[in-house]
């Protein structure tokens, strides 16, 4: 770990010693238009902790994910990052608080224009720490720590694997050694080696870094290594009355004792007759992810 | 078999209602739609404006944007100018010519070109090489979460992607539409003189008792308007730019046609202001210089 980061950090008070959860949500509700995505989720993640998110595609998962870092405003209840509702935080202190997250995004979202250490070097730049010569250590460092060579440096992103690039990704979130690392869906899209790297990493990362993570993924054999508790969720408009969108919350080892057919279903990847009848019968359409896209942009539009 | 003339009535009636509440509700619709999307795009500008005065730019952000709208651009401008000016010599050369006034051709070639198809082709020809692009690379990071990427890295998308477009369209489009105008001039005079036989003299000094300066600056002022609007729409349908490849092509496509018929009206209504400013100091009609 570099030491004058962490230095120039704790300098500027941003590694606060407060409660046991680095996130909290309350009551969290999203919702796009008519449609509800996320209905009075209450999670808190505490320190040093690695969570898994599960659940099925259009559940909310990565709406969750988008609301913790700020990306989404919520309908209504809190996201509170280190005690502090992020919601409420103005633009300096958002930013501040930004450069104490890194997200790893489902395609590693890495800027086309730039090369791959321009990308890995943006948030240092965002920041302004440090510069030079410890910049160009620390990106040498972050892309070995991923298994990258150097030589990397100079391609652009369209020029390396789907593998590289999530791996470029998660050089790029860990760049600032961000006290909360959020992926989404770090193996989708992989080969299986592939995933087991990346879920090396995910293992490597914790341990070398005193960093809190949370994954959203759909790759069960990922949840079960790499983390110590799992959430699963349940799309909000297939739930009964009264009913919680968090179906399972506790530790991998419980997955297998759970009781809830649609848990078990879900982490032995079965549609079960039940859901089969709802997609081709009935045409139940929220079986699939929502086309939320125009909820979505408005709802940031008014965030911004 | 005998029917109620009154019920068919209502019926009728009942119909051209239904089909005349259908016709409100969708026009209504294109309204309240149209209205909305004015106000995000207004709305869109104070955002961007904010930004460009709280806080500077970055070179890096701001010189590719330059180069690629002001050093690109350039050929395309001037080969498009220089067609133009030709055009016009052969449009207007046998008209005059029946009247004997052939060598008036320089005033109206380059009145045409300073105050009217400089500008609005220069803005065109932005709109449709520059505008699209930008639809387009911003409606790619819109969707390839790279816009989120720079959110959460805590930069602002309208500041890091919005302003130095916008700065680099109203700062450079002045110089190419001159660079328009120019070669336009160039053109007209090299098809009149050179190939159509107009005397050299005459020509020139048409072109200058005709032609002022204030011709000249309305259009270099009329093009910092189109600069900003092909700016705003371009960056705007990029944000709003829908899933897919699909959605980025629209975007593109509709950047270059908003941008382009916005040019066309901002043109009239500049046009109405400029021509109101010049009769109202100059009722004459003086030269401004």
């Amino acid at each position: 770990m570099d030491e004058s980061i962490v230095d120039q950090l704790a300098r500027d008070g941003e590694r606060s010693q407060s409660p046991t959860s680095i996130v909290e949500t309350d009551r969290l509700t999203v919702q796009f238009g008519r449609q509800t995505i996320l209905k009075d989720i209450s999670i808190s993640v505490p320190r040093g902790q690695t969570v898994a998110i599960i659940g099925e595609s259009g559940c909310g998962k990565t709406m969750l994910l988008k609301s913790i870092v700020g990306l989404l405003k919520p309908t209504s209840g809190s996201v509170r990052f280190d005690g502090q509702d992020i919601n409420l935080l103005n633009d300096q202190d958002m930013t501040a608080t930004r450069k104490r997250l890194g997200f790893v995004f489902q395609n590693a979202a890495l800027f086309d224009s730039m090369t791959i250490r321009q990308n890995v070097e943006f948030p240092l730049k965002q920041h302004g720490v440090p510069k030079g010569k410890q910049a160009n250590r620390l990106i040498v460092d972050r892309l070995a720590e991923v298994g990258l060579p150097s030589n990397v440096m100079l391609k652009k992103p369209a020029q390396l694997s789907g593998g590289m690039r999530k791996r470029v990704g998660l050089a790029r979130a860990l760049i600032l050694e961000p006290d909360l690392l959020l992926y989404d869906e770090p193996t989708t899209g992989l080969d299986p080696i592939m995933s087991d790297i990346i879920n090396e990493l995910m293992l490597r990362t914790r341990k070398r870094y005193p960093v809190t993570s949370i994954i959203v993924t759909h790759d069960m054999h990922s949840a079960r290594k790499v983390a110590d508790r799992i959430i699963m969720l349940h799309p909000f408009s297939r739930l009964k009355s009264g009913e919680s969108q968090v179906l399972f919350d506790d530790v991998p080892e419980m997955l297998d004792k759970t009781r809830d057919r649609r848990v078990k279903q879900f982490v032995h990847g079965e549609a079960g007759e039940r859901l089969m009848e709802m997609l081709l019968t009935k045409n139940d359409g929220d079986l699939e992810t929502p086309n939320l896209y125009d909820s979505i942009r408005r709802n940031e539009g008014e965030g911004e | 078999m005998a029917t109620d003339p009154y019920v068919h009535s209502e019926t009728l009636q009942g119909r051209i209602m239904k089909g005349l509440v259908r016709v409100t509700n969708a026009w209504g619709g294109v309204a309240v739609q149209g209205i909305l999307t004015l106000g995000d795009i207004s709305l869109f500008t104070l955002q961007m404006l904010r930004w460009m005065v709280t806080a500077r730019p970055k070179r890096e952000t701001l010189m590719p944007n330059f180069y690629s709208v002001g050093v690109l651009s350039l050929p395309v401008v001037a080969l498009t100018g220089t067609f133009i000016g030709m055009v016009l010599a052969i449009q207007s050369y046998h008209q005059f010519k029946s009247i004997g006034m052939e060598t008036r051709l320089g005033a109206v070639i380059n009145m045409s070109l300073v105050r009217e198809l400089g500008p609005v082709l220069a803005a065109t020809m932005l709109a449709g090489r520059v505008g699209s692009a930008m639809a387009a690379v911003i409606g790619t990071m819109r969707v390839t979460e790279q816009i989120d990427a720079l959110v959460s890295m805590g930069a602002n998308p309208i500041h890091y992607l919005v302003v130095p477009r916008f700065m680099a369209c109203v700062l450079l489009i002045p110089a190419l539409t001159v660079m328009a105008d120019f070669m336009g001039i160039v053109g007209g005079y090299f098809y009149s003189v050179i190939v159509l036989g107009v005397d050299h003299a005459q020509y020139l000094r048409n072109s200058r008792d005709f032609v002022g300066s204030f011709d000249l600056f309305s259009g270099v002022f009329k093009s910092v308007f189109f600069g900003a609007v092909i700016a705003i729409i371009s960056c705007y349908r990029g944000f709003h730019c829908q899933p897919g490849a699909d959605g980025v092509g629209r975007a593109a496509t509709a950047a270059f046609v908003q941008s382009f018929v916005m040019i066309l009206v901002l043109d009239i209504v500049l046009n109405l202001f400029l021509d109101a400013i010049y009769f109202t100091i100059w009722p004459s009609g003086a030269k401004l210089f």
